[in-house]
């Protein structure tokens, strides 16, 4: 009885804490507690094998738990003094491993035929190649050449708490994947550091990103829509904060937004090259370019996370000749997490390499111009980027 | 009934029960534990070292917990969070499971067959040895200048090989020494099942628990050389220039994978099948009635470890395999669902028409029976392959393998203890204690775990150190379930120490239900038994009706 009360007591604690802990949660509209069935035909036959599979588990769940219970109750020693003496039946013993084998199979074979379409990734309409970085995505759409990195833009201060924490905390980011809907995408998955995984739960799709390799995956998305997710695969310390966003919109939109992405784009090269930025300008766009690119390793302040990532305040490069920090943010350092930049255009180089050497208490007070960074991309052999 | 069984070269050997004392004389104490080669000796020390690592780990999961108690950067920084998830997963698998299971098999399994030790009894004090250090290499990693492992209990490469901290190489060091002491331990299990059972134990007569041992131990033997092989690629990697798994030097992340799991699938039924065994042990003494289908039981044994040697890759569905693999990995895998099924089926209808009783080592053995049955049920979900591109590395998945090791390895050891220690000590525990541990246990590991369910189906990776608002009701109510979990194992601590110290009087037989060579034997068990093989006649023979 001392027993019951204690547990009691604790049970009620417990409830009250709970009770507190809902109310907290309640702010919370869109809570979901199983699997999405999701906007594409394969994300929905997972949902109903998920959902075959769980109630099988359950029908079998009753069956077994239900004899046990029954013994437990009907034969504990109080009102089953005298045990039986049976122990074994051979009949008994093979057909309870056919039944099941018999379920198995039942379950297989809807299994299998949804496994031979994921893996059918022909006749795609387009085709999207996604690298995982540490910790952040990069999306390239190799027909319409356009191509951009996809960052958490959730701010520090709600990850610190410092500041309420938006609807979409952790599941935001700058630049999110734009994919029309109707039409077959193909997936094109692959890294370039350590290994992550592409997971977009309501497509279905779970496809680890692994260096050196590139993996298929693809999905017709029926519901223009926001869908969001996340790396799925442990790959350092910014793991949890590398997000996914793809935005689905209507043929016609994203046929908008390929022409609105590729035209910038050549304003940029024709407009931009002899410019001469002032520092400002500089400072400006490369702390926007390091926030994005830079800080997850590095860090805002500049001060790395050691062993892997070094600091840039008074690291011996940045406070170096200019030319030497160019060179290494666009041949990255081979055998580091330190990533090859090439694929940046000249001012972005030349604005972050600028912001780099006057911030974090580093004090060069020289200017990098987008002119410096062709001169020695040139010289490293390096193909021209404006 | 002690004097029909206590035979006289035991009584000759008395003047070896009397052991110095800590207080007394400390440095004879120490070296009676040092150099020991009595299997109850190193039986015990293996026991005490997985009860530490016990609260070690389980101090990493509180951590784990608090951290994700609520959204937002908390108590630890991502990259200790890393650390945690890293060691919390080692210490807890070769910390704790594997050296009680093997605790529990040098104090049993010569006691079960009648044998009066171990077959290699030097081995044995050598492989029990190894562990301390190793653990002391692992756990040193955390006081390191750089950080400590940080890759999860996985060590995928190129996170642990390129982007591995230094201290990496230290685990490297330290996962070798638990290799070659697991593999030592194996052998000399093997070698005392094989040779030094008792005139008329015969194959079919082993108790369960030992023919389980004996099948964890060859498992042990062929898999621990393939870690080991793994962890020295990504030595050489790290530092002698190779590129196993480097895809710039040729080499293949995922040939990382496939060593690692053709070690790790097998390597969670080496966690279970002693359970398993004992479980075998404890439901038919508290059923009063024999295991149903023990040799039915034998073969499922058999065939689960067989068929756990080509699974491995349901642990990659999503790593890009072709599809025959995947079908092929699917079907087998499904197929661990039959004899694994046979199983549970057998225990269900071993208490049909028994005459139970809840003592707690029955209690926690039911725990085990319920909640390792709902770990099997999600099992049969994962292996889908289809369904497993949602569900791999999120949450249903951490749910799922801590209802098997959980209320599976850790409650089966429980069971075993509890079993076992009246035995062991000569002491009754505290019924009213253990029954407060067990039902604190499985209230608050459900409340633990269940939730981690619904996290991992509505999207919450695991690994993440903080998460999306939308998980944080159900992240809360787990972490409330793990600290009252985690605070009523201190129970379990002062049952024991209570049963050791100050438990009243157990007798030789304290269940009534209990049959095997051990019962036979005094409680506490003399420091040598079987020294003359027991009588046949005490072996029970399973094939004649039950008496």
């Amino acid at each position: 009885m001392k027993v019951l009360k204690t547990i009691s007591k604790l049970l009620l604690s417990i409830a009250v804490m709970l009770i507190s802990a809902s109310a907290w949660a309640s702010e919370i509209k869109d809570a979901r507690y199983n699997m999405p069935s999701g906007v594409t035909s394969v994300s929905r036959e997972v949902y109903g094998l998920h959902m075959a599979a769980f109630w099988i588990c359950v029908a079998i769940g009753v069956v077994v738990f239900g004899v046990m219970f029954y013994s437990l109750i009907m034969h504990r020693r109080s009102r089953h003094p005298e045990p039986a003496k049976f122990h074994q039946h051979v009949w008994l013993e093979i057909t309870w491993a056919v039944i099941p084998l018999i379920i198995l199979i039942v379950i297989a074979i809807p299994a299998t035929m949804v496994l031979f379409k994921m893996d059918d990734t022909r006749n795609s309409d387009i085709v999207i190649k996604v690298t995982g970085y540490q910790w952040k995505w990069r999306y390239e759409y190799l027909n319409q050449g356009i191509s951009f990195f996809s960052n958490l833009s959730t701010p520090m201060s709600q990850r610190m708490n410092l500041e309420p924490k938006g609807p979409h905390y952790l599941q935001e980011v700058d630049n999110p994947l734009v994919v029309p809907v109707g039409e077959k995408i193909r997936f094109l998955v692959t890294a370039n550091d350590v290994i992550h995984s592409w997971w977009v739960p309501d497509f279905g799709i779970k496809q680890d990103a692994i260096p050196g390799f590139i993996h298929e995956a693809w999905a017709v998305v029926d519901k223009p829509g926001v869908y969001r997710g996340q790396c799925a695969e442990l790959c350092g310390a910014g793991h949890g904060f590398m997000p996914i966003v793809v935005v689905a919109v209507s043929k016609e939109d994203f046929a908008k937004w390929v022409t609105k992405m590729t035209q910038g784009k050549v304003n940029a090269a024709t407009m931009l090259p002899n410019k001469a930025w002032t520092k400002s300008e500089l400072m400006q766009k490369g702390r926007q370019i390091y926030k994005e690119n830079c800080a997850a390793c590095h860090q805002t302040e500049g001060n790395g996370l050691k062993p892997l990532y070094p600091a840039l305040a008074q690291d011996h490069v940045v406070l170096g000749p200019a030319a030497d920090e160019i060179k290494l943010v666009l041949t990255g350092r081979p055998g580091t997490p330190m990533q090859d930049f090439s694929n940046f255009t000249d001012e972005e180089i030349a604005s972050v390499v600028t912001y780099t050497r006057s911030s974090f208490g580093n004090n060069a007070h020289d200017i990098v111009q987008p002119a410096d960074v062709a001169q020695i991309r040139k010289s490293l052999g390096l193909p021209e980027h404006t | 009934m002690t004097d029909t069984t206590l035979n006289h070269d035991i009584n000759h050997d008395a003047h070896h029960d009397e052991h110095p004392r800590l207080l007394k004389n400390p440095l004879k104490w120490a070296a009676r534990w040092v150099f020991t080669t009595n299997h109850k000796d190193i039986g015990t020390l293996y026991l005490w070292l997985a009860l530490i690592m016990f609260f070690v780990g389980g101090a990493m999961a509180m951590i784990i917990r608090a951290e994700l108690f609520q959204p937002g950067a908390r108590i630890v920084d991502p990259e200790l969070f890393n650390q945690m998830t890293t060691l919390h997963g080692l210490i807890m698998v070769f910390g704790v499971v594997m050296p009680a299971m093997t605790g529990l098999a040098n104090w049993q399994i010569p006691m079960m067959i009648g044998a009066p030790d171990m077959a290699l009894p030097r081995l044995n004090n050598w492989s029990f040895w190894i562990l301390p250090f190793a653990f002391a290499i692992l756990i040193s990693t955390l006081f390191m200048s750089g950080p400590a492992p940080d890759f999860g209990w996985t060590f995928y490469a190129p996170l642990s090989t390129v982007y591995g901290p230094p201290s990496t190489d230290f685990m490297v060091v330290s996962i070798h020494l638990l290799g070659l002491s697991s593999i030592l331990g194996a052998i000399n299990i093997i070698a005392t099942i094989i040779n030094l059972r008792a005139p008329g134990m015969t194959w079919m007569r082993m108790p369960m628990f030992v023919w389980t041992w004996l099948i964890t131990a060859f498992l042990l033997l062929a898999v621990m050389p393939v870690l080991a092989g793994c962890v020295t690629m990504v030595l050489a990697d790290r530092h002698f220039g190779t590129s196993f798994f480097n895809p710039a030097g040729g080499g293949d992340p995922i040939l990382f994978q496939h060593l690692f799991w053709f070690f790790g699938h097998p390597e969670v039924y080496i966690l279970i099948l002693p359970a398993f065994g004992v479980v075998s042990e404890v439901i038919p003494t508290f059923s009063r009635k024999r295991l149903f289908g023990y040799h039915f039981m034998v073969y499922a044994t058999v065939a689960i470890a067989a068929v756990s040697f080509i699974v491995w890759a349901h642990h990659m569905f999503t790593t890009g395999m072709p599809i025959a693999g995947e079908l092929f990995f699917m079907y087998l895998t499904m197929l661990v669902a039959v004899p694994t099924g046979v199983k549970v089926f057998n225990w269900v209808t071993t208490m049909f028409r028994g005459s139970i009783t809840f003592e707690t080592p029955m209690l926690f053995a039911l725990g085990f029976l319920v909640m390792f049955t709902i770990g099997g049920f999600s099992g049969v979900m994962l292996s889908l392959a289809p369904a497993d591109y949602q569900y791999q590395d999120t949450y249903f998945v951490v749910a799922h393998f801590h209802y098997v090791l959980v209320p599976g390895s850790i409650f089966g050891i429980m069971a075993a203890v509890y079993y076992w220690l009246p035995k062991w000590t000569g002491h009754m525990y505290n019924e009213t204690l253990g029954k407060l541990h067990f039902w604190l246990s499985a209230i608050f590991l459900n409340v633990t775990f269940f939730p981690m369910h619904f996290l991992g189906l509505a999207g919450m990776p695991r690994r993440i150190p903080d998460y999306a608002l939308q998980f944080a009701d159900f992240n809360q109510i787990a972490s409330i379930g793990a600290f009252i979990f985690g605070l009523s194992q201190i129970i379990f601590l002062v049952v024991i120490v209570r049963c050791i110290l100050k438990g009243k009087p157990a007798g030789d037989k304290p269940w009534d239900g209990a049959e095997g060579l051990e019962w036979d034997l005094p409680s506490p068990p003399p420091y040598h038994t079987w020294m003359t093989p027991p009588s046949p006649a005490l072996i029970i023979d399973r094939e004649a009706e039950a008496g």
